[in-house]
C-alpha cells in the first residue's frame, strides 16, 4: 500500500474501461459513420470514419422513401402506448386486492401469477395466432396489443411494491371516506410512480424491441412496427446499399436511444428494479 | 338468537364486501389472464398432441407421434443443439465480461456515469436494427473488421456467412447486447454489499485484491450472480431476433435455433400440432431452468 | 510502557478538516474509550489507527513498531464493528477462522479443492479449529459453530464478533460502536461482559462510543474528542469531576452541567449570588467567565429572600430523582437542579425559590473554554488578600 499504487490501478483501470468502452461503441460510430458514406467509398473497405464526400442528404432520404418511417415510428409509439396503459390499468387494481384486500381467490391468483411468469410469449404465441386468424383481426393494432394486455410481471411487481406499503395508509384513507377505487387512484398510484416508471421503461423497451410477435401478427406494411418494418427494409434493398440501410437503422434506433440517454439514470434504476424483482 | 344474527351478520357484513371489491379490482387481470396465458398454454399441450395445420378445416389427435417425429428431425436437433452452443457461450462470457465491468466502475469514482451509459447503450438500442449495423461490421470484404483484421495480415473469415463461425458472430452479438444488463445488476449487487465486511476483511488480514475478491464480493453476490446467470441462460435460449434479421437459421441450417425452428414450422408452413410440440419442449426446459434456479438458491445463496 | 502510541494524527476530507492533530499513549492492558458527539472524528481515528484509512499526517506506533504506511493486514490489530461485519456465507467457527487461515495459511492453502492437497495445510487446519473451538468455549459460544450469521439473535453475533477479533491475540484491540445494535438489556450486561474478557486478554484497547455512560462505566481512561480535537484524557472520576475543558464539562453529565455567563470584577472576584470565587488567582480581572455547576450540587430551597433567585419552571419525575428547572430573576438564564424526590415534593411549578450552589463544586473556564482555578474566598479574606 504505498502511495502510488492507487494511481497506477487507476490508470490500468481506466484503460481497461475505456478500451472496452469503444468496443461497445463501435458498432454506433461506423452506423453513424457508414450512414454517410456513398456507395463506391464503402465498397473500397477503408477504416476511415469521417465520408471523403458527404452522402448523407442522400442516404436519409432514400432511407425515407423506401419505407415509411413515419409510420412506422407512428406504429410503435401507439402499441407501445397502448400496451402501457392497459398493462397498468390492469395490473394495479388486481396487485392492489391481492397485497391489501382479503379474497379467498388470492392464494390461487398468486399461483397463476407465478406460472404467468414462466410463460413467454414466444410459447403462447400458435394458440393465439390460431384464434386471432379464425377471428380476422390479424393485421390490426388489436392483433399486436392484445396477447401484452395482461402482464403478469408487472402485477408480480406491482404486488412486491404494494406489500411493503404501510397499511396505515390505506386504514386512513378508509377513516377519511374514500371508496376501494378512490385509494387505488388518490392513495397507491401516487405513490406508486417509482414502480410505475421502473415498470414503463421495461414495457416499453420490451415491446420497442419486440420482432416475434409483430412478424407473425402484420403482413400489411400499414402496421409494421419499427423492427418490422427495417425487416421490410433490408429485403427490399436486398441488404447492400448499405448507406441507405445504416441511415434508416439510424433513424429508427434513435428515438429510444435519445430517450435513453436523456434519462438514463431512470432507464438503469428501472431496468434494475424490474431486474432483480423479475 | 335474534340478536346473536344482527351480530354476525355486522361482522361478516364488511369481510363480504371487501373479497367483493377485491374481486371486482382482480377481474380484468384474472380475465385476461385465463385468455391469454392459462389457456394458451392449455391449447399448446393439447395442440401438441394433434396434427393441426392452419388452413385445414379438421384435425385428429396423434398421441405422442409429434414427439416421436421430433427425435428423429434433425432440423429440430440441430436447432436444440445450436441453441445450446449459443447459450453456451454466450451466457458465462457476458457475466465474466459483465462482473469484471461493474467491478472496474464499482471500483471508479469519476467517469462511473459515462461508462455505466455506454456499456448499458446496447440493451435500449432496437436490436433488429443494431443487428444490421453488426452484418455490415461482420461483412467478409467491406466490413470494418475483417478490414482490421487484415492490418495485421489475418484473413477474416465470412463470420456470419460460413456455417462454420456463424454462431461465434451470433455468439457475439448477443454478447455486446446482454453484458449491459447484467453490469446493472451486478452493479445494484456490488452497492448493497455492507462497506463493513471489506473492512473487517482487510483488518483479518485479506491483503490482496483476490483474498477480499473470495472472501466477501464474490459470496455475498451470490444472489445476483444466480439470478443473473438464469435470467442470461433463458434469454440466450430465446434467441430469435439476430437469427430472423441475418442468417434466416442458415447457412446450410448451422444457425438454427429453437425459436426459429418453432416459427418456421408453425408461421411459415404453418404446422401448427408439430410446432406446438416444439413449444413444449421449449416450455420445457425454461420450467427446468427456473426450477434449478429456486432449487439452488433455497441451498445456497440464502444466507439468513 | 506505552504499546500504542498516536503522534500528531490529521486527517481532512475535500477541505474538511476531521482531525486536527490527535496524540494518545495507551499502556499495556489499558481500555481507553474513545468518546464524543457524532462527527467529532472518533470513528475516523479508530479507522486510522486499524489502517482502513491512512491519515494526512502524525505517527502510529504499535508495540514499538512505526505503522503509519502498513496495511490494516500487517498491523497486528483486530476490531469489532458496530454491524459486527461478520461474513453471511460462513458459519461462526468459520467466521472465527478467518484471520487465522489468512495470517497462517498460504494463498494456494487457501484455494478450495487445490489447497487440500497441498501439504502441511492439515495440521494447520487443525489447530486453527483447536484454537477457534478454545476462543469459542472462553466465550459460551461453542455450541453456536455451526451457525450462520443469519441463524443467530444480536447479542449472539456480537459475541462472534469479539471471538473473530480476539482469536489471534493482536497487539491493539479497536471497537467500534460495538454495543450500539443490540437492545438496552442486553447492552448493560454486554458491558461488563467486554470489561471481564479485557481484563483476562490483556490487551489494550481502544473503544469508540457516543454512549459517555458506556464510556465513564467501562473504561480505565476516557479520552472526549470534540471537533477533531482530542482535549482531555484522563480517569473517568477525573473527567467528569474535572473536566480540562468547558466541551468536556458540557458533554459529560447527564442532565447536562449549568453554565452561566458573568464576569470577574476587577480584584478577579467571581460574585454570583452567595457565591465568591476568586478566578485564576486573581490574574484575571474584568473579563467574561463561564461558571458552571453539575446539576447535583444546585439546590432549590423554597422563599425567595436570598441573593440569587428564580422560579421553578419545569420538573421531571424520574423515579429515584427529579429533575428541576428554575429561571434565574436577576438573569433570565434557566439552571437545572438534580434532587431527591423527598426535596423536590416542596416544590410546585412557578414556585419562587432561592437558589444555592455548592461553592467548592462550582468552577470557571475563560471565553476560549479553557478551564480557571476556582478558589471559594469569604468576602473578608479576599479583601484581606487583595488590600492585604
Amino acid at each position: 500500500m504505498t502511495p502510488n499504487a492507487p494511481s497506477v490501478a487507476r490508470i490500468a483501470r481506466l484503460t481497461v474501461l475505456s478500451l472496452g468502452a469503444l468496443i461497445f461503441l463501435a458498432p454506433y460510430i461506423f452506423m453513424v459513420s457508414t450512414a454517410g458514406k456513398a456507395q463506391s467509398e464503402i465498397f473500397s473497405s477503408s477504416l476511415s470514419l469521417i465520408p471523403q464526400q458527404w452522402s448523407y442528404i442522400e442516404n436519409f432520404s432514400k432511407a425515407l422513401s423506401r419505407v415509411s418511417m413515419g409510420t412506422l415510428l407512428f406504429n410503435g409509439v401507439i402499441v407501445c402506448a397502448l400496451i402501457f396503459v392497459i398493462q397498468i390499468v390492469v395490473a394495479i387494481p388486481c396487485a392492489y386486492a391481492m397485497a391489501k384486500l382479503k379474497f379467498r381467490a388470492a392464494r390461487t391468483m398468486m399461483v397463476l401469477v407465478m406460472l404467468g411468469l414462466l410463460v413467454p410469449i414466444h410459447a403462447t404465441a400458435l394458440p393465439i395466432y390460431v384464434a386471432f386468424d379464425r377471428l380476422s383481426v390479424l393485421n390490426s393494432y388489436a392483433a399486436l396489443v392484445a396477447p401484452f394486455s395482461i402482464s403478469v410481471f408487472a402485477i408480480f411487481l406491482f404486488l412486491q411494491f404494494f406489500r411493503a406499503m404501510p397499511d396505515e395508509l390505506i386504514h386512513a384513507a378508509r377513516l377519511d371516506g374514500m371508496s376501494e377505487a378512490g385509494i387505488v387512484a388518490r392513495v397507491i398510484v401516487p405513490n406508486a410512480w417509482p414502480a410505475i416508471t421502473a415498470f414503463a421503461i421495461f414495457s416499453v423497451v420490451a415491446h420497442w424491441n419486440d420482432l416475434f410477435w409483430p412478424l407473425i401478427v402484420v403482413t400489411n406494411q400499414d402496421y409494421a412496427t419499427p423492427p418490422l418494418g427495417l425487416l421490410y427494409f433490408r429485403a427490399a434493398e436486398a441488404g447492400d446499399d448499405y448507406g441507405a440501410l445504416m441511415a434508416a437503422t439510424l433513424i429508427i434506433t434513435l428515438p429510444l436511444v435519445t430517450a435513453f440517454l436523456l434519462a438514463q439514470k431512470r432507464f438503469v434504476e428501472g431496468i434494475t428494479m424490474t431486474g432483480l424483482k423479475g | 338468537m335474534a340478536s346473536v344474527a344482527t351480530f354476525e351478520t355486522a361482522i361478516a357484513e364488511p369481510a363480504a364486501r371487501e373479497a367483493r371489491i377485491a374481486w371486482l379490482l382482480a377481474l380484468p387481470a384474472i380475465t385476461l389472464l385465463l385468455l391469454f396465458i392459462l389457456l394458451p398454454t392449455l391449447a399448446v399441450i393439447v395442440l401438441g398432441f394433434t396434427d393441426f395445420e392452419l388452413g385445414y378445416g379438421s384435425f385428429r389427435f396423434v398421441g405422442f407421434e409429434n414427439y416421436a417425429e421430433l427425435f428423429g428431425d434433425r432440423t429440430f436437433r440441430r436447432s436444440l443443439w445450436n441453441t445450446a452452443v449459443y447459450t453456451l457461450i454466450v451466457t458465462p462470457v457476458s457475466i465474466v465480461l459483465a462482473l469484471a465491468i461493474a467491478m472496474l466502475i464499482e471500483a471508479e469514482t469519476k467517469g462511473r456515469a459515462f461508462f455505466r451509459t455506454v456499456y448499458f447503450l446496447p440493451v435500449a438500442s432496437l436490436l433488429v436494427a443494431m443487428a444490421t449495423v453488426w452484418q455490415f461490421l461482420f461483412h467478409p470484404t467491406i466490413g470494418p473488421i475483417n478490414t482490421f483484421l487484415s492490418l495485421f495480415g489475418i484473413a477474416g473469415p465470412n463470420w456470419l456467412g460460413a456455417s462454420g463461425t456463424v454462431l461465434y458472430g451470433l455468439s457475439i452479438i448477443g454478447i455486446w447486447q446482454s453484458v449491459g444488463f447484467n453490469m446493472v445488476l451486478f452493479l445494484a449487487g456490488l452497492t448493497a454489499i455492507p462497506r463493513e465486511l471489506y473492512a473487517a476483511a482487510e483488518v483479518d488480514g485479506a491483503k490482496s485484491w483476490f483474498d477480499r475478491f473470495r472472501l466477501v464480493t464474490w459470496p455475498m453476490l451470490g444472489p445476483t450472480t444466480l439470478f443473473v446467470t438464469t435470467i442470461s441462460i433463458i434469454n440466450s435460449v430465446k434467441v430469435f431476433e439476430t437469427v430472423k434479421t441475418l442468417t434466416e437459421g442458415g447457412p446450410n441450417k448451422a444457425s438454427e435455433v429453437l425459436l426459429f425452428t418453432i416459427y418456421q414450422e408453425g408461421f411459415v408452413y404453418l404446422r401448427v400440432g408439430y410446432a406446438s410440440a416444439m413449444t413444449v419442449v421449449f416450455l420445457a426446459i425454461l420450467v427446468v431452468l427456473m426450477f434449478l434456479q429456486y432449487r439452488v438458491l433455497d441451498r445456497k445463496v440464502h444466507y439468513a | 510502557m506505552s504499546v500504542l502510541s498516536l503522534q500528531g494524527i490529521t486527517k481532512s476530507y475535500g477541505g474538511n478538516a476531521i482531525l486536527k492533530g490527535v496524540s494518545l499513549e495507551a499502556e499495556a492492558g489499558e481500555f481507553i474509550a474513545l468518546v464524543g458527539p457524532s462527527g467529532c472524528g472518533k470513528s475516523t481515528l479508530l479507522r486510522i489507527v486499524a489502517g482502513l484509512d491512512h491519515g494526512d499526517a502524525g505517527e502510529i506506533v504499535i508495540g514499538g513498531k512505526s505503522v503509519a504506511r502498513m496495511a490494516a493486514a500487517d498491523r497486528n490489530v483486530a476490531m469489532v464493528f458496530q454491524s459486527y461485519a461478520l461474513y453471511p456465507h460462513l458459519t461462526a467457527g468459520q467466521n472465527i477462522a478467518v484471520p487465522l487461515a489468512m495470517r497462517r495459511l498460504s494463498a494456494a492453502q487457501r484455494l478450495p479443492v487445490v489447497g487440500n492437497l497441498l501439504p502441511g495445510q492439515k495440521q494447520l487446519r487443525s489447530e486453527i479449529q483447536r484454537q477457534v473451538k478454545e476462543m469459542a468455549l472462553a466465550l459460551k459460544i461453542d455450541h453456536l459453530l455451526d451457525r450462520k450469521p443469519g441463524q443467530m439473535s444480536g447479542g449472539q453475533r456480537q459475541r462472534v464478533a469479539l471471538a473473530r477479533a480476539m482469536v489471534r491475540r493482536p497487539a491493539v484491540f479497536l471497537m467500534d460502536e460495538p454495543l450500539s445494535n443490540l437492545d438496552a438489556n442486553l447492552r448493560v450486561h454486554a458491558r461488563g461482559e467486554i470489561v471481564d474478557l479485557h481484563r483476562r486478554a490483556g490487551v489494550p484497547t481502544l473503544y469508540v462510543t457516543h454512549d459517555q455512560s458506556e464510556a465513564l462505566s467501562m473504561a480505565d481512561r476516557v479520552a472526549v474528542m470534540i471537533g477533531g480535537n482530542l482535549l482531555q484524557l484522563a480517569a473517568p472520576k477525573e473527567i467528569y469531576d474535572n473536566p480540562s475543558h468547558i466541551e468536556v464539562a458540557r458533554f459529560l453529565g447527564q442532565p447536562k452541567i449549568n453554565v452561566l455567563e458573568t464576569r470577574t470584577d476587577a480584584a478577579g472576584i467571581v460574585r454570583f449570588g452567595d457565591l465568591l470565587l476568586l478566578a485564576d488567582r486573581g490574574r484575571a480581572p474584568d473579563a467574561p467567565v463561564q461558571l458552571t455547576i453539575r446539576p447535583e450540587f444546585v439546590r432549590f430551597h423554597p422563599a425567595s429572600t436570598g441573593r440569587l433567585t428564580g422560579r421553578v419552571e419545569r420538573m421531571e419525575f424520574l423515579g429515584s430523582e427529579v429533575i428541576v428547572h428554575a429561571r434565574l430573576d436577576a438573569i433570565g438564564d434557566v439552571v437545572t437542579a438534580k434532587s431527591a424526590p423527598s426535596e423536590a415534593a416542596a416544590l410546585s411549578l412557578g414556585q419562587p425559590v432561592d437558589v444555592e450552589i455548592m461553592p467548592d463544586r462550582a468552577m470557571l473556564f475563560d471565553q476560549q473554554g479553557a478551564r480557571l482555578q476556582a478558589e471559594p474566598v469569604a468576602i473578608a479574606a479576599s479583601l484581606e488578600k487583595i488590600h492585604g
